[in-house]
């Protein structure tokens, strides 16, 4: 009973986080007259799929009506390799600056770490600067996905530093002893310990650049852009009236990969962030 | 067959020099241990060997094939680490083939040495197991099994037996002696702990602040150390030290123990030791003699030339095989070693007999051996 007003705070915590979820998830199902003449609170008369349809396919953002699912694949399209090449990226630097350590390695680590210091906007210019003199300025593939390797290096070097720092340098040692070179240890010694900071950092830098705005409207051109921007657009888009239903549902298709990876793998991102340390 | 040569082996971090020209030269085959405190710079040595680290200056030769600038892996040698190093995600089998794949080994070839190294070590029912699902002493097993398997020219030991209880830790110190003896292969041995080394070494190399102190055989190292450094840091309990001040007397040359009131005790130097000494008299010299070398007149054997004082016991350790004594001689305390059977009690007193055919001297400012 002593702890009642501790879980009546939490409680009151996750209602008011929770709120705005509600609200978006019982408007996307309403019709647009519901809306207007319903409590903002109140639940659907009837689920309508009316603004989830139309969302998806139907609503007109910038010059196509084909709503927001062709975005929604370009958001793949950009996750999936900058995930991917930030994260091996990111293991093989952080296996290098613990145990393949070299004069000014510390150095350069710091470097790295102001990266992770550095607000988006300021490498706005001289990114597309460096674009424009590869020609590739506007493009989703590579222009965007270049964009978010480079700003996600960073971290994704911090984290694989910070675990493999606690991995035992006798392993690279004996390893060396036996036979092996820089890549095989690394395959066959370090990645096989690494599955915890792999989720950490996969799941990290997906949200990060699955949820990521301004460099999508900076860098690609109207038909390349990822599904916040198109979001961004449909809201914009004013015609006659304004489609909240559908603002809503689009919202949601949009959260709904970082979603589905939490749920899949976020036990992992808790013991990765949390467990650290390989036990010999 | 494996000789191992060093000459003149240099490393020194930035200005820090840790290693002052080290040299070593083994036998064929023989059981090299290197010995000191930590910081000595042998484990720095180790990783010269082995490879992992680069020298400043100096050779490394192995058969007469120089290894300077070679990596770990075309060196011709295995290591087993202190901390094991067993790869965590591999089984035991894995971990013992990882070597062999690496170097290509033909996989028939590979699964007889396999069989052959697991029934060598015992460890056959642990091949499918991960590391963390075996003991201390199991791990060390592996380690030890991942090593032979490779056959290699040389074997390097880096303090491998440190993190096991004492009981393994004997067990496995005849372990691995017997394993020299099977293998017939050169290996370099560090340790700081001086039962491993006495035991196991054909080979002993006494460092201390990147300086060989003395290379010799367990016998030379222990009864003709040759300076204070050797004397003190071999040996459990440690060698008793004296100022002593040598004088000639009617009886012959004697030491008179510094510090003394009145007379004091007298001890005489024996005749093998009297021209040396001779050259010290009336100046402050070291005597070095160990517990037991001072002990109950009934464990003397006989011919040995003893000098026997009567002395107040301060305390007494029981060890079993032997009881260690704690008195004092003229103000200076000392530790003597006497057979269990000997009736002592605290506060009585007891005679000792010193052999001191057996002592040493030191000179007191630089450690250097005397006599």
């Amino acid at each position: 009973m002593r702890r009642l007003p501790i879980y009546l705070l939490l409680t009151l915590a996750a209602l008011f986080f929770l709120l705005p979820l509600y609200i978006m998830l019982v408007t996307s199902f309403k019709t647009m007259p519901e809306i207007y003449n319903q409590g903002i609170l109140a639940l659907p008369r009837q689920f309508d799929l009316y603004a989830w349809r139309h969302a998806w396919s139907g609503a007109t953002i910038g010059a196509s009506n084909q709503g927001i699912h062709p975005f929604f694949i370009n958001s793949f399209e950009l996750v999936i390799p900058a995930v991917i090449i930030s994260t091996a990226i990111g293991a093989i630097n952080g296996y290098i600056l613990t145990h393949w350590r070299f004069r000014g390695a510390n150095i350069i680590f710091y470097l790295l770490l102001l990266g992770t210091v550095f607000p988006f906007q300021i490498i706005l210019l001289p990114m597309a600067w460096v674009q424009g003199k590869l020609h590739i300025a506007g493009t989703l593939i590579p222009g965007l996905v270049m964009v978010h390797i480079i700003y996600g290096l960073a971290f994704t070097t911090l984290f694989f530093r910070n675990y493999y720092v606690s991995i035992p340098h006798d392993l690279v040692r004996a390893a060396r002893v036996d036979g092996a070179g820089f890549f095989r240890i690394f395959w066959r010694v370090m990645l096989p310990l690494s599955t915890p900071i792999i989720m950490v950092t996969a799941i990290w830098q997906f949200t990060m650049i699955w949820n990521n705005f301004l460099f999508g409207v900076v860098f690609t051109n109207s038909d390349q852009q990822p599904v916040t921007v198109a979001i961004n657009d449909l809201v914009d888009t004013v015609t006659s009236v304004h489609m909240w239903n559908v603002d809503m549902a689009a919202a949601l298709i949009a959260a709904i990969p970082t979603l589905v990876v939490y749920l899949l793998a976020g036990k992992y991102f808790v013991r990765g962030l949390t467990g650290g340390a390989v036990k010999g | 067959m494996g000789k191992l040569i060093l000459q003149d082996i240099h490393k020194s971090y930035g200005k820090d020099e840790v290693l002052h020209g080290i040299n070593i030269e083994t036998g064929e085959n023989q059981f090299l241990v290197l010995i000191g405190p930590s910081g000595c710079g042998k484990t720095t040595l180790l990783n010269i060997i082995a490879g992992l680290e680069q020298e400043s200056g100096g050779d490394i030769l192995l058969n007469d094939r120089r290894l300077n600038g070679l990596s770990p892996k075309d060196r011709d040698i295995a290591m087993v680490f202190q901390s094991y190093a067993l790869y965590p995600s591999m089984t035991v089998r894995n971990n013992i083939l990882f070597a062999l794949e690496n170097r290509k080994v033909p996989k028939a070839e590979r699964e007889q040495i396999l069989m052959d190294v697991a029934r060598m070590l015992q460890i056959e029912h642990l091949l499918d197991r991960r590391p963390r699902q075996l003991s201390g002493g199991q791990q060390q097993r592996v380690a030890i099994g991942r090593a032979i398997a490779r056959r290699p020219t040389l074997f390097l030991f880096d303090e491998p037996l440190s993190n096991l209880d004492a009981k393994l830790r004997v067990e496995m110190r005849s372990e691995i002696k017997r394993l020299h003896q099977q293998l017939q292969t050169s290996m370099v041995y560090v340790t700081h702990d001086q039962i491993e080394a006495m035991t196991m070494g054909d080979l002993i190399a006494v460092m201390n602040e990147g300086v060989i102190q003395q290379l010799g055989s367990p016998e030379s190292i222990y009864n003709d150390p040759a300076n204070r450094f050797v004397a003190g840091f071999m040996g459990s309990p440690s060698m008793n030290f004296l100022p002593v001040v040598p004088r000639e007397e009617a009886s012959g040359l004697c030491l008179r123990v510094a510090g003394a009131e009145g007379d004091g005790n007298l001890l005489p130097v024996p005749p093998k030791m009297q021209g040396a000494l001779r050259g010290q008299l009336g100046r402050r010299i070291t005597l070095g003699i160990r517990p037991e070398q001072i002990t109950d007149p009934g464990s003397a054997r006989e011919g040995e030339a003893l000098h026997s004082i009567e002395l107040d016991v301060e305390l007494l350790e029981p060890t079993g095989p032997d009881t260690l004594v704690f008195t004092r001689l003229d103000g200076h305390s000392l530790v003597a070693r006497v057979h269990p059977s000997t009736h002592l009690q605290i506060g009585s007193r007891c005679t000792l007999s010193f052999h001191m055919e057996r002592a040493v001297f030191f000179d007191p400012e630089n450690g250097s051996r005397l006599a």
